[in-house]
């Protein structure tokens, strides 16, 4: 099982690589477009090896579970596994022209491979110290590439993005201190079975009401996401697009990891009446923040935040008491819309890259006329645009569809007013950014010096048409993206194969 | 207070130069008697680490942080790269040998007189956790005071 070390040691070694050809730029490139090809190429077998329902254990170092730390690959790791990849090598070839010599020089490429590295540890760990640990690498590096370059915007944006999510990790670590105190376990698989036996489960909920917390941080939950329109937009496009793929999706992932395997004891508070207004809310607060930022980019991390609504809807609904029937399809339709949303908002944060390298703003009021001098980026902004939005037949309209019947199957009539309105705010954003960016006539012409260069213009386009490709497969063979979203939310509903693959016969 | 020169470099305090000078080697001495120690008994690559970069760190108070970089002479993101890759392999070691990630492989070496030494792979692992820790906290110290 030494295949789940793969999606931490590829990146970790060639971090490592890149830092000793550190004078040398085009050597970093190589290794780093290596080490994201490596990456996909481990984590689709991954993902391929998942498919078949069995779930991987790795217990490092020989040590059996829950004395050692392991990993652990079930469906949802190897859904997430699979669109880290996809997104690692969108984002690597763009940077090769869209990440000026200054940052490369300063480890860029080392620390977008770190990040990397501990986006695909968290999304395997099987300990919840370790996810801790994981985050924290993760954060790191992206403390770092957040402010690298130093421009005055960029450490604006930065303040408010460290000090939010070290809130959120000193939260989560003295819920994890709690949680080691009261049962004794740190394993995930131990922990569930621990807590369905505990003694006292109001003090149980109580700890998952600050897991929720410190995980809402990171996944931009209403009323905490505010650091991330704040920040999203400041560093350059490949910088943001692969937070927007990733980094929010690490707190949903947590999410859905520890309120389906270990905090199911109290659903009717913790998932019920706690999480699904504030899923609710997110999805509104989000779709009327896209709607009304004149920055591009600012406009598209507000889609972000209504996106993560969506999908925590769909993991709160779990929750309610109703037909087993309806919370799968809820949970299902949840994870069907991350994986199609981590691509969608990296394309739609590098086609906004390519947007400001063309017209030398991102500023929806003076920027226009792309559609006449840029026509493919155009008709690529449109598809990323109409899956955001969830039109038929793009990636996202298939599970915002089983959300929303879910949440009517389940009596929860409010929660489907919110998603539609939120579809409502999200198609008139989009239909104001491209009237304003694509059709009318621009106010403000670029200086020759902000031009573009073409020369360099292929390598930026081709992974915004490469991604938008896999959206318009992934809206094309939705049947078949549903099918293994389904299987993984009844894996994850029922945990007891989990449990058993980890923990052995018994604990 | 103006330094005065001192060989290539510029001091500001004879008795901080003279001290420094003095405590580096024995601190670098001691961080790896910490590295050796941390196996069985508190210490390793960690706290080694730690002390050997405070050593350099007087060593830059006393004279110029341009003089570390100077007396180190590697690169310190080679040492942070190949710090990484000692830990990497300290890993992978043992999956060459079809067992899980980061397991034990000890050589094991018997001397005259009844003096054996053991190594194993997580050793190796300290000595990558050393260098990494070393190399950052030297760099992200060193950079702060070249600043200005």
């Amino acid at each position: 099982m030494n295949l789940l070390v793969l999606p931490v040691l590829v990146p970790m070694v060639a971090a490592a690589s890149s830092l000793l050809l550190w004078k040398s730029v085009s050597a970093q490139r190589l290794v780093a477009l290596l080490g994201a090809l490596g990456l996909a190429l481990v984590n689709g077998m991954i993902f391929a090896r998942t498919q078949t329902g069995e779930i991987l254990v790795l217990g490092f170092g020989n040590w059996p579970a829950p004395f050692g730390i392991a990993f652990v690959a079930d469906r949802l790791a190897g859904i997430m596994l699979l669109a880290t990849g996809v997104i690692a090598v969108a984002v690597q070839i763009y940077s090769f022209s869209g990440i000026d010599s200054d940052r490369e020089s300063f480890g860029f490429y080392p620390l977008t491979l770190i990040l990397l590295m501990g986006v695909s540890g968290a999304f395997l760990t099987g300990d919840i110290f370790n996810l801790y640990v994981w985050f924290e690498v993760l954060l790191i590096a992206s403390f770092v590439l957040m402010s690298l370059g130093g421009e005055r915007l960029q450490l604006q944006g930065a303040v408010k993005y460290v000090t939010l999510n070290l809130v959120s990790s000193a939260l989560f670590l003295t819920a994890l201190g709690l949680l080691n105190g009261s049962l004794g376990t740190l394993n995930m698989a131990h922990l569930s079975e621990r807590v369905a036996e505990a003694g006292d489960p109001g003090f149980t909920t109580a700890l998952a009401v600050l897991f929720l917390v410190a995980f809402s941080i990171k996944s931009a939950l209403f009323p905490l996401y505010g650091w991330l329109p704040a920040s999203y937009h400041t560093p350059p496009a490949a910088v943001s697009a692969l937070f927007a793929g990733l980094l929010t999706k690490v707190g949903v992932y947590a999410l859905i990891r520890t309120f389906t395997l270990i905090f199911t004891q109290d659903p009717g508070f913790t998932h019920q009446l706690v999480l699904l207004p504030l899923a609710a809310m997110t999805i509104l607060a989000g779709g009327m923040g896209f709607w009304v930022q004149h920055d591009m980019r600012r406009a598209f991390a507000f889609a972000i935040v209504a996106s993560v609504g969506v999908a925590l809807v769909g993991l709160a609904m779990t929750g309610i008491p109703g037909s087993e029937a309806a919370r799968t399809l809820a949970l299902a339709g949840a994870l069907a819309y991350v994986f199609q949303t981590m691509l969608v908002k990296t394309q739609l944060f590098l086609m906004a890259g390519i947007v400001r390298r063309a017209m030398g703003s991102c500023d929806l009021r003076t920027i226009g006329g792309l559609a006449a001098t840029a026509p493919w980026l155009a008709a690529m902004a449109m598809i990323g645009l109409l899956a955001f939005a969830g039109v038929p037949p793009l990636s996202g309209f298939a599970p915002k569809v089983a959300v929303l019947r879910a949440s009517l199957d389940l009596q929860q009539g409010w929660v489907a007013a919110c998603i539609l309105a939120g579809s409502v705010l999200a198609l008139a954003g989009v239909a104001r950014i491209w009237s304003e960016a694509f059709w009318k006539k621009p106010l403000h012409r670029p200086d020759e010096s902000e031009q573009d260069q073409p020369a360099n213009a292929l390598a930026r386009i081709v992974p915004v048409t490469g991604l938008a490709l896999c959206i318009v497969a992934l809206g094309l063979g939705a049947g078949t993206v549903f099918d293994a979203a389904e299987a993984a939310a009844r894996q994850l509903l029922d945990p007891s194969a989990y449990i058993r693959a980890v923990l052995g016969g018994g604990p | 207070m103006v330094g005065q020169a001192v060989g290539r470099w510029r001091i500001y305090s004879v008795i901080l130069a003279s001290v420094a000078r003095a405590m580096l080697p024995l601190l670098l001495v001691f961080s790896l008697f910490l590295l050796w120690r941390g196996h069985n008994e508190p210490g390793g690559g960690f706290t080694g680490g730690l002390v050997a970069a405070a050593g350099f760190a007087l060593y830059a108070m006393a004279f110029q942080p341009r003089s570390v970089r100077r007396v180190i002479r590697v690169d310190l993101r080679t040492l942070m790269g190949a710090g990484l890759l000692c830990a990497a392999a300290a890993g992978v070691i043992g999956m060459a040998q079809n067992k899980p990630f980061m397991t034990g492989v000890w050589i094991s070496w018997q001397g005259p007189e009844g003096i054996a030494v053991e190594i194993g792979t997580p050793f190796l692992f300290d000595v990558g956790v050393y260098l990494v820790v070393f190399s950052v906290t030297l760099s992200i110290i060193l950079s702060k005071a070249e600043e200005r």
